[in-house]
């Protein structure tokens, strides 16, 4: 995949897209094969979980600050930068807050400050608006674009919603479960996406649609 | 439930077992070297205070002490174990040993192995507090979330650094409840450890205010002490649980 790409990985539970994502994060080692990487980029990533996975005795400010600070950045210096970061997801105002205080929303916008804090190149997202309603949801998904077209980090977002994959990636390739394979790879071109109100469009449905019929057809195979 | 009706309740309830017990007393004429009642205990309380304070405050410091160096011990080594599997699986078993041996059979042992009475009273109260902490403590540090556990591997957090910042918050819920129960178990090794030790007149603790109290035939002033040591039990309780409030309360749901 090329440097800027907003790529989703559309499949069924248990077909191996967390696998591949942690694989790729250095989680876990993959049993055959080799992970191709064109440049040395492998340590500039950013991961977000399914859940926030927060520390819990930690304020929203601390937990944005953690990878900075064990990265060895000081503290002042790592809280200022984190503060920015909560500003850009739009938690101004909730630096001292304890993540028991914030809403799932809320709580998935920390989470996402935090991967993106150091200036990661590679975004790895694994399901993370899977346990939020749709209207948060539908929110995170506009501001998550807006970050992207902000920062142009290369993103890979796993997901089991074909309407998530459509609205938010570039490319997305559907995946067959047991054994997990890349069934097909579809595009949803830049232009399409510009179109104001581009989730009620013709064209998001009809990209919908193509999505929704590749992964029938991955599933029955 | 209001916090009015929460310190009202038991309060009312002790207040009524405390006046039937007087009423009884007095309308049954029970003679005080069977079972005095709450007044003559209380004046007792008063007027043997000279006798009763420094005994009690003996038995607090082998209490604190006792409960400090099993704090101190049971974080350290439950530090140890999270570092390895080997050494937990290795030593574990013998802590379980020592918790599971009574403490009245391996005191008279340890009175005559240790040269200093208050010294081998000290042993025996940590015998019986620390494992409370060992054992909540390393549960703690190995119940981290794992997803977490794996962010701090993404940012190569050092061994150190997964410690101080990951397993050691995680666990301070664990470590606080298991203080609050070495609390009371260091009270009461040191009460036991110094009913073995008798009344040689070498130790001077409440226990031996009991002891002595109830060869004189001196019951009020054995209830005397034995108020005392209640009271203290309930103290420790109570000022460990308010630590603990105060170190959670921002961000643990349990109290």
């Amino acid at each position: 995949m090329a440097e800027g790409d907003f790529l989703a990985l559309l499949g069924p539970s248990g077909c191996g897209k967390s696998t591949l994502l942690r694989m790729i994060a250095g989680l876990i080692e993959p049993s055959a094969g080799r992970l191709d990487w064109g440049r040395d980029a492998r340590r500039e990533i950013g991961f977000v979980f399914q859940e926030p996975t927060l520390m819990p005795w930690a304020t929203a400010l601390r937990n944005v600050a953690l990878p900075l600070e064990l990265g060895g950045m000081p503290r002042r210096e790592a809280e200022r930068r984190a503060a920015e970061w909560l500003a850009r997801v739009e938690l101004a105002g909730f630096e001292d807050a304890y993540p028991r205080a914030l809403s799932g929303g809320m709580r998935m916008r920390v989470s996402i400050a935090r991967a993106l804090v150091t200036r990661p190149r590679l975004l790895l997202m694994d399901e993370p608006f899977a346990a939020l309603d749709e209207i948060t949801r539908f929110r995170l998904n506009d501001d998550l674009l807006k970050l992207w077209q902000a920062e142009r980090f290369t993103a890979v977002f796993v997901t089991h919603s074909t309407f998530e994959s459509v609205f938010l990636a570039e490319r997305i390739l559907v995946m067959s479960p047991r054994p997990g394979r890349v069934a097909a790879e579809l595009h949803v071109p830049a232009g399409d996406r510009a179109t104001p109100e581009f989730r009620t469009s013709a064209a998001y449905a009809a990209h919908c649609r193509a999505v929704s019929q590749a992964l029938g057809r991955a599933m029955a195979a | 439930m209001s916090l009015a009706l929460r310190v009202l309740a038991p309060l009312l309830v002790g207040l009524a077992v405390l006046g039937g017990w007087e009423w009884g007393v007095r309308h049954y004429e029970v003679p005080p070297y069977i079972l005095p009642g709450p007044a003559l205990i209380a004046q007792t309380l008063w007027s043997d205070w000279a006798t009763l304070a420094p005994s009690l405050l003996v038995t607090l410091e082998i209490t604190f002490a006792a409960l400090l160096v099993a704090a101190t011990l049971g974080l350290a080594l439950a530090i140890l174990f999270a570092q390895s599997r080997v050494i937990e699986m290795s030593l574990f078993p013998y802590a379980v040993v020592l918790q599971v041996t009574p403490i009245v059979a391996i005191a008279p042992l340890i009175i005559v192995w240790a040269d200093n009475l208050m010294l081998a009273l000290l042993i025996c109260a940590w015998i019986v507090a620390f494992f409370p902490v060992l054992s909540n403590t390393t549960q703690g540090l190995n119940s981290v979330d794992p997803n977490l556990r794996d962010l701090f591997r993404l940012y190569r957090a050092s061994r150190w650094q997964v410690l101080w910042r990951l397993q050691l918050p995680g666990a301070l819920p664990y470590f606080l409840a298991g203080l609050r129960i070495s609390g009371g178990l260091s009270l009461i090794g040191a009460i036991v450890a110094e009913f073995v030790a008798g009344t040689g007149g070498a130790s001077s603790g409440l226990a031996s205010r009991i002891l002595e109290a109830g060869y004189q035939l001196q019951i009020p002033r054995m209830f005397a002490a034995l108020v005392l040591v209640s009271g203290l039990g309930i103290v420790i309780f109570g000022a460990l649980t308010l630590l603990s409030y105060l170190l959670l309360r921002r961000w643990h749901d349990a109290r």
